[in-house]
């Protein structure tokens, strides 16, 4: 196997990775700290993506844009967490899945009724729009080069913050007991308010640093979910650092798997057999990886529950 | 008792109706209008309303009630709606449907009930074979069409060794199947990825180390998105050429943006192919939309052309159901790919395909303009599977 290629794919699948990462942050810390199963998380990557795209079209800048779509995804999270999900927190998990899951219908169509159903374009700055050669042979494009230092910049912001400050310590508190720490005094609706928040703003981050890359349309969030509770599930509910261990995992996982596990296979069984099979087993990798772990780890990788 | 009286009188009217002229026909217009398929539903139902317009707002002079259900991108949806059209709304004709999937699932059930169908998308293999119907119509084409056209514009053009690349499903299979129909050179390699993917970053890394001289694709809707601006961002198309069909169109255009300038398509219809109806169809569709047709909107608009000449032909009765659908087939009128539509045994178009290549208009906005014929009066390969004559 081709070493260059090798390097460039494990790049490809570290670049997922910290996408899913900037997802799963979110979303381990609702789950983990207000015990509440978001499935619309995926919707507020898609609100960030669409935001992204009209404030573009708005500003005709990448970074204002950017710098406005953040904060707005922010601000519409906050206000979901304040009309819809505070009334969910004492209900079981069904409940939540219920009303999550109609939260991604009403975003779904919400996104149509406003912007129309065909997808939309955002452009990428003209300096980040080319690529690079890291190796002789093996050019990159650079804005995904982009997209890995703003995630890693990122996973170091949210270390620091978990780690170094009073709210991360209230933030780690309330994934390990939060009753405990209402018990204390702490407002814990106001952290819940801002720990949402703060989720909400990393997913609309990531929808618009995809934007570029992808296409911008409605239910864009609902595929993204599932891994990116793949990757919670194995990282352990509530973990800063499980998230971004795991989702640099399944991102390099999948995609190594779905481009060399063709090849392999095709050493072993007929091109057709192989053609057929493949892709189906790359997309299973993720999910075998997944039991795999919980076998051995059943609280996942850094589960902060004890 | 009166009530009941003239209940009994008012279904024998009913009933009686079938031997007279109606005043009104009532098309079953089922299509995808929500989700990610949503735009090519929305596209195809504003080009059959635009069909009807131009026909006098009427089909061959009958008032027109159209129904329109969303099938949801789900057979099992569509199923339903296609019984709710026959057994509620008494439709007398089927019109729409986008998906091969879907069609399949109401091909059947529609067929059963005796009602002529005309599809202005789907043209899936068993239909265009071995099942095809008298009551069943296209007004777009078998699905293997445009492939095939690809593959012999590649062979044409001397590429010897392309890269395949399609969705892991059926519709995928049968495009990689037929651009080899035509297509006699060295296939690189044929890599099938998941449906509905979002990332190709693998899939292109992989294409360019296996240095092919060009790469073909079938990606319809947000997938051809997705790839066409990787591919672009990853700085290829100058090196490895693509072709696609299905992947390149106006309604993903706006969201592709200028990595897809200089890829070539083929297609049965352009914007800009020239013959009156066309003109007439692009000029007006502009004007009413603000936005190029696509070929969905072309192939829709046909539908309506079609229904309005074979309603005209029966003198308005479309209560007959058998004598409407061979009005169908003996129907006469100027399509927008110019000239009379005419039908293969199969009730599929023979027709011809062009290569088309995207560029940038004088008004800065992208589209697919036609440069050369492919195929003359092309025939699907099935149509030999069919036994109707």
């Amino acid at each position: 196997m081709d070493p260059v290629l090798l390097l460039v794919q494990a790049l490809n699948g570290l670049q997922l990775g910290v996408m899913l990462f900037l997802l799963a942050a979110g979303l381990t810390l609702v789950f983990g700290i207000m015990n509440l199963v978001n499935l619309a998380h995926g919707s507020l990557y898609m609100v960030g993506a669409y935001l992204m795209a009209a404030f573009q079209g708005w500003t005709g800048s990448f970074v204002a844009a950017l710098l406005l779509a953040v904060p707005a995804t922010l601000l519409v999270g906050v206000a979901v967490e304040l009309i819809v999900l505070r009334r969910l927190y004492d209900r079981d998990h069904l409940d939540q899945v219920l009303g999550t899951f109609g939260l991604i219908l009403f975003f779904n169509e919400l996104v149509r009724v406003i912007w129309g159903p065909a997808a939309l374009f955002v452009a990428m700055p003209s300096a980040l729009s080319g690529t690079v050669a890291l190796l002789p042979g093996a050019p990159y494009p650079v804005y995904r080069l982009v997209i890995i230092g703003a995630g890693l910049l990122v996973a170091a912001f949210l270390s620091w913050l978990v780690t170094q400050t009073r709210t991360g310590m209230l933030i780690r508190a309330g994934a390990s007991n939060p009753i405990m720490v209402a018990a204390l005094g702490v407002d814990i609706r106001l952290l819940f308010t801002l720990v949402f928040g703060l989720g909400a703003a990393l997913a609309g981050l990531a929808g618009a640093l995809a934007a570029p890359l992808l296409s911008v349309e409605s239910a864009m969030g609902d595929g993204v979910l599932i891994l990116t509770f793949v990757v919670i599930v194995i990282g352990g509910i509530g973990s800063i650092r499980g998230a971004f261990v795991a989702a640099v995992l399944v991102g390099i996982v999948d995609t190594v798997g779905r481009a060399f596990l063709p090849i392999l296979l095709r050493e072993i069984f007929n091109r057709q057999v192989a053609n057929a099979a493949g892709p189906a087993l790359a997309s299973m990798l993720i999910y075998l990886l997944m039991a795999a772990i919980l076998a051995f780890r059943p609280r996942g990788l850094f589960g902060a529950r004890g | 008792m009166i009530g009941r009286i003239l209940g009994l009188g008012l279904s024998a009217l009913l009933l009686a109706s079938p031997a007279m002229a109606q005043d009104k026909v009532k098309v079953g217009f089922i299509a995808t209008f929500s989700g990610p398929g949503g735009v090519l539903g929305q596209h195809l139902h504003d080009g059959f309303m635009l069909g009807i317009e131009h026909s006098g707002g009427k089909l061959g002079g009958l008032a027109v009630e159209v129904i329109k259900e969303d099938d949801r991108l789900a057979p099992d949806v569509g199923l339903q709606v296609a019984k709710k059209l026959i057994e509620r709304d008494r439709v007398d004709v089927m019109a729409g449907v986008i998906f091969s999937n879907v069609m399949m699932a109401i091909y059947k059930p529609v067929i059963e009930a005796g009602i002529p169908f005309i599809s202005s998308n789907a043209g899936p293999s068993p239909i265009a074979g071995a099942q095809c119907s008298p009551l069943f119509f296209s007004t777009s084409w078998q699905n293997d069409g445009a492939h095939e056209a690809m593959g012999k514009h590649v062979q044409d053009k001397g590429y010897k060794n392309v890269y395949l690349m399609a969705p892991n499903y059926q519709a995928g299979k049968d495009a990689l199947a037929g651009f080899k129909r035509f297509y006699q050179g060295k296939v690189a390699d044929e890599v099938y990825t998941t449906v509905n993917q979002l990332d190709y970053s693998a899939e292109i890394t992989q294409l360019r180390a296996a240095k092919p001289d060009a790469v073909y694709v079938f990606y319809p809707g947000g997938m051809g998105i997705n790839f066409v601006k990787q591919y672009g961002q990853a700085g290829l198309i100058k090196d490895i050429p693509m072709f696609s069909a299905f992947t390149v169109d106006s309604t993903t255009l706006p969201a592709q943006g200028d990595a897809a300038i200089g890829t070539q398509i083929t297609a049965f219809w352009g914007y800009d192919l020239k013959n009156p109806v066309n003109e007439k169809f692009v000029t007006d569709y502009r004007k009413k939309h603000n936005d190029l047709p696509s070929t969905y909107s072309a192939q829709a608009y046909d539908t309506a052309l079609l229904l309005n000449a074979a309603i005209k032909d029966t003198g308005g009765k479309v209560a007959d159901k058998k004598a409407l659908a061979e009005a169908i087939k003996k129907a006469s009128f100027d399509s927008v790919r110019g000239g009379k539509l005419k039908f293969n045994n199969n009730n599929i178009p023979i027709q011809n395909f062009y290569l088309l290549e995207t560029v940038k208009g004088a008004d800065g906005k992208l589209a697919s303009s036609v440069r050369s014929t492919v195929l003359t009066d092309h025939k699907d390969a099935y149509a030999k599977d069919c036994p109707m004559k």
